[in-house]
C-alpha cells in the first residue's frame, strides 16, 4: 500500500516544485538588463513575423522599375513611403524584412525541435541502454564533428534540392550532437544517484525512469543549449540562403537579401545594411537570454 | 601510451571510413547522378552509362568502390571542368590554408591579450566591454562582416580591393572578416582557461613571494593555461574553415570554399564530394594530432 502510493507522492511534490522554480528563474531573469533588453527585442521580432502582412506598408514583391533604388528616407532622394529604401527592381526593403523574420523564427525554432527531439532521444538512450549501442552513437558524433560546421548543411541541402522544408530536416539533423553529448553525461550521472536506484527497487520500468526520473532533471541545460540553438540555426539559414541553397525565390529572406546587397554593393549600401541589423539584433537578443537563462537556472553560480 | 596510441588510431580509420559514408552519402541524396552528368541524353545512353558506372550494384558495393577510389584520391571527373575533381580541390588548398592561418593568427593576437587582461581584471568595466564585443561578435553573420568592411574599406575610402586574391592589399579584407568571426570565441576560451588558473594555490604563492603581477600571469598562470587553450583552439579549426567558405564566397577568393560552392550550384558533384572529404580530412588529422599531443604534452593524462 505504502509502496504503491509512493511515486505518486514523488510526483505530487515535483508538481509543487515546478512552479517555484520557474518563479525564481523568472525573477532572477528580470533581474538583468540584459535579459530584459534582449526579451524585449524578441518579442518585437516575433511580433513583426506574426503580424508581417498586416503591418509591412508594401507586399515585399511589387517590383516598380521607376523606384529602384531608392535611398533611405534620412538620405538625398529619400522617399518617406520607403523608409529602408528599396532594392534593384524597386521592391520595398522594410516590408521584405518583416516579411523575412518569419523565415528566420520559423526555421529556427523548427530546426532546434528537430535537433532536440533526435538529440534528447539518442542521448537518453546512448545513457541509459549504454554498451554498443553508446558506443556506436558517440562515434556518429564524432564523425559528425569532422565537418566544418555548414559545410554538411550545405551539401545535403543542395543535394536534396533547396525547400523550407529541406533547410529545417538538415539544420536539424546536423546540430543534435550537444543535447545528445549532455543528456547522456547526465543520465550517467543520475543513473547512479540514489533516488533513481530506489525508483528501480520499487520495480518500475525503465521508460518510467527515464520520463519521470532522469528527463525532468536534465531539462535546465536542454532548455539553455535549444535557446542557443535557434540562434545558431537562424545564422546557418542566414548563410544558406546567402550561398544560394536557401529556401527559394518565393519568399523573402535576410541571407538572400544581404547576397543581393553584395552583388550591388558599390551602388546601394542600403541594400545588405538593414537584413544584416536584423540579424544581428535577433540573434543577439536571443544569445543574450540564453546566456543569462544559463545563470539563473544553475543553482551553482 | 602505445595502447593509447593504438586505440586512438583504430578511432581515427573509423571516423575516416564513417567521413567517406557521409560523402558518399552526398551523392545518393542528389538523386539520380546519370541525370545529372547528361541532362539531355536519350534513356537507352543513360541507362547503358548507369551500367558502366556500376549504379545497379547495391549501395554497399557501389560504398566500397567509392572508398576505395577516395583512398586513392579518385573523387571522378567534374561534370562541368571535365578534369578530375581532387586535382580541382588540391590546387585550392593552399590559398584556403593561408587564408584561414592568416585569420587564426590575426585573432590570436586580438583574443590573447584582451582575454588575459580581461580575465585579470574580472568584473571591471575592461572585462564587462571584452564580454559585450564577444556576445555581439558572434552574433554577427560573418557574411554580412565581411560586405560591411567592403563599403568601408573598398566603396567608401577606396583603400582596398573589393574581392579577389593577388595582391597583399586584397588579402587584408578576407583575414579581417575571417578573424574577426574567430576572435570573441578564442577571447572567450583564453578567458575562461586563464579565470580557471587564475586562482588557484600556486599562483596565490607566486603572487605571495612578492613577484610582479606580470611575471605572475605570464610565467605561473598562462604557462598552465597554455595546454588547454592550445587543445581547444586546435579544435576550432573546423569551425575555422567553415567561416573560409563564407569569407572565400563574399570576396571571391579562389579557394575550395568557393569551389564547392559554386560546384554546388552547378550540382557537379564530384568536386563537392572531393571538397567535402578533404576539408573534413584536415579537421580530422589536426583533431588527431591535438589529441597526440595534448596526451604527450600533459603528464597527467596518458595512463588511462
Amino acid at each position: 500500500m505504502a509502496v504503491g502510493s509512493l511515486p505518486t507522492v514523488t510526483l505530487a511534490y515535483a508538481e509543487e516544485v515546478a512552479p517555484a522554480a520557474g518563479s525564481r528563474v523568472w525573477r532572477k531573469l528580470t533581474r538583468s538588463p540584459a535579459a530584459i533588453v534582449g526579451m524585449l527585442i524578441l518579442i518585437v521580432v516575433l511580433g513583426t513575423a506574426l503580424a508581417a502582412p498586416w503591418i509591412a506598408p508594401h507586399d515585399p514583391a511589387t517590383q516598380s522599375l521607376l523606384r529602384r533604388f531608392t535611398p533611405p528616407v534620412w538620405t538625398a532622394g529619400g522617399n518617406p513611403a520607403y523608409p529602408l529604401g528599396t532594392d534593384q527592381v524597386g521592391r520595398d526593403i522594410l516590408s521584405r524584412m518583416i516579411h523575412g523574420a518569419r523565415i528566420s523564427l520559423l526555421v529556427g525554432v523548427l530546426a532546434m525541435v528537430v535537433s532536440v527531439l533526435v538529440g534528447v532521444t539518442l542521448g537518453l538512450l546512448s545513457g541509459f541502454v549504454g554498451g554498443r549501442l553508446d558506443t556506436v552513437l558517440m562515434t556518429i558524433v564524432d564523425i559528425t564533428w569532422s565537418f566544418p560546421p555548414l559545410l554538411l548543411a550545405l551539401a545535403f541541402v543542395a543535394a536534396l534540392g533547396p525547400s523550407l522544408l529541406t533547410i529545417i530536416l538538415v539544420l536539424g539533423f546536423t546540430g543534435w550532437e550537444r543535447y545528445a553529448r549532455v543528456v547522456r553525461a547526465e543520465v550517467l550521472a543520475l543513473r547512479e544517484k540514489d533516488f533513481v536506484e530506489a525508483a528501480r527497487a520499487m520495480g518500475i520500468g525503465s521508460l518510467r525512469i527515464l520520463r519521470v526520473h532522469v528527463l525532468p532533471n536534465t531539462f535546465s541545460s536542454i532548455v539553455v543549449l535549444s535557446t542557443l540553438q535557434v540562434a545558431q540555426a537562424i545564422l546557418a539559414e542566414a548563410a544558406l540562403s546567402f550561398l544560394g541553397v536557401g529556401s527559394g525565390r518565393t519568399y523573402p529572406t535576410w541571407g538572400q537579401m544581404i547576397a543581393l546587397g553584395r552583388d550591388f554593393v558599390s551602388v546601394a549600401w542600403w541594400l545588405a545594411t538593414f537584413p544584416g541589423l536584423a540579424i544581428l539584433a535577433t540573434v543577439l537578443a536571443i544569445n543574450l537570454v540564453g546566456d543569462r537563462l544559463r545563470d539563473a537556472l544553475d543553482p551553482r553560480i | 601510451m602505445t595502447k593509447f596510441l593504438v586505440r586512438r588510431v583504430v578511432r581515427l580509420v573509423v571516423v575516416c571510413v564513417g567521413v567517406s559514408l557521409v560523402t558518399f552519402a552526398i551523392l545518393q541524396a542528389s538523386g539520380d547522378p546519370v541525370t545529372l552528368m547528361m541532362p539531355e541524353a536519350p534513356e537507352a545512353d543513360r541507362a547503358m552509362l548507369r551500367q558502366a558506372l556500376g549504379l545497379h550494384d547495391p549501395l554497399l558495393v557501389q560504398f566500397g568502390r567509392f572508398a576505395g577510389r577516395a583512398l586513392t584520391g579518385d573523387f571522378g571527373n567534374s561534370f562541368f571542368h571535365r578534369a578530375p575533381a581532387f586535382g580541382l580541390v588540391v590546387e585550392r588548398m593552399p590559398t584556403t590554408l593561408t587564408l584561414t592561418v592568416l585569420a587564426m593568427g590575426l585573432a590570436l593576437v586580438i583574443a590573447l591579450p584582451v582575454g588575459i587582461y580581461s580575465a585579470v581584471r574580472r568584473g571591471r568595466a575592461v572585462d564587462q566591454l571584452a564580454t559585450g564585443t564577444v556576445f555581439l561578435g558572434q552574433s554577427m553573420p560573418p557574411f554580412w562582416t565581411g560586405i560591411m568592411l567592403i563599403l568601408l574599406f573598398a566603396v567608401q575610402w577606396r583603400l582596398l580591393p573589393v574581392s579577389g586574391w593577388d595582391s597583399w592589399a586584397s588579402v587584408i579584407l578576407p583575414t579581417l572578416t575571417l578573424g574577426t568571426f574567430t576572435a570573441p570565441l578564442l577571447l572567450r576560451i583564453v578567458r575562461s582557461s586563464m579565470l580557471e588558473v587564475i586562482n588557484l594555490d600556486y599562483v596565490r604563492t607566486a603572487r605571495a613571494k612578492g613577484l610582479s603581477e606580470w611575471l605572475v600571469i605570464c610565467r605561473h598562470a598562462l604557462k598552465n593555461a597554455a595546454l588547454p587553450l592550445v587543445t581547444v583552439t586546435g579544435l576550432q579549426f573546423g569551425l575555422l574553415l567553415g567561416g573560409a567558405i563564407i569569407t572565400e564566397t563574399v570576396f571571391a577568393v579562389p579557394g575550395v570554399g568557393r569551389l564547392i560552392v559554386t560546384a554546388l550550384r552547378q550540382l557537379d558533384f564530384p568536386v563537392v564530394q572531393a571538397g567535402v572529404f578533404m576539408l573534413a580530412m584536415v579537421v580530422v588529422s589536426l583533431n588527431f594530432v591535438v589529441d597526440v599531443l595534448y596526451v604527450y604534452l600533459d603528464p597527467r593524462i596518458g595512463l588511462r
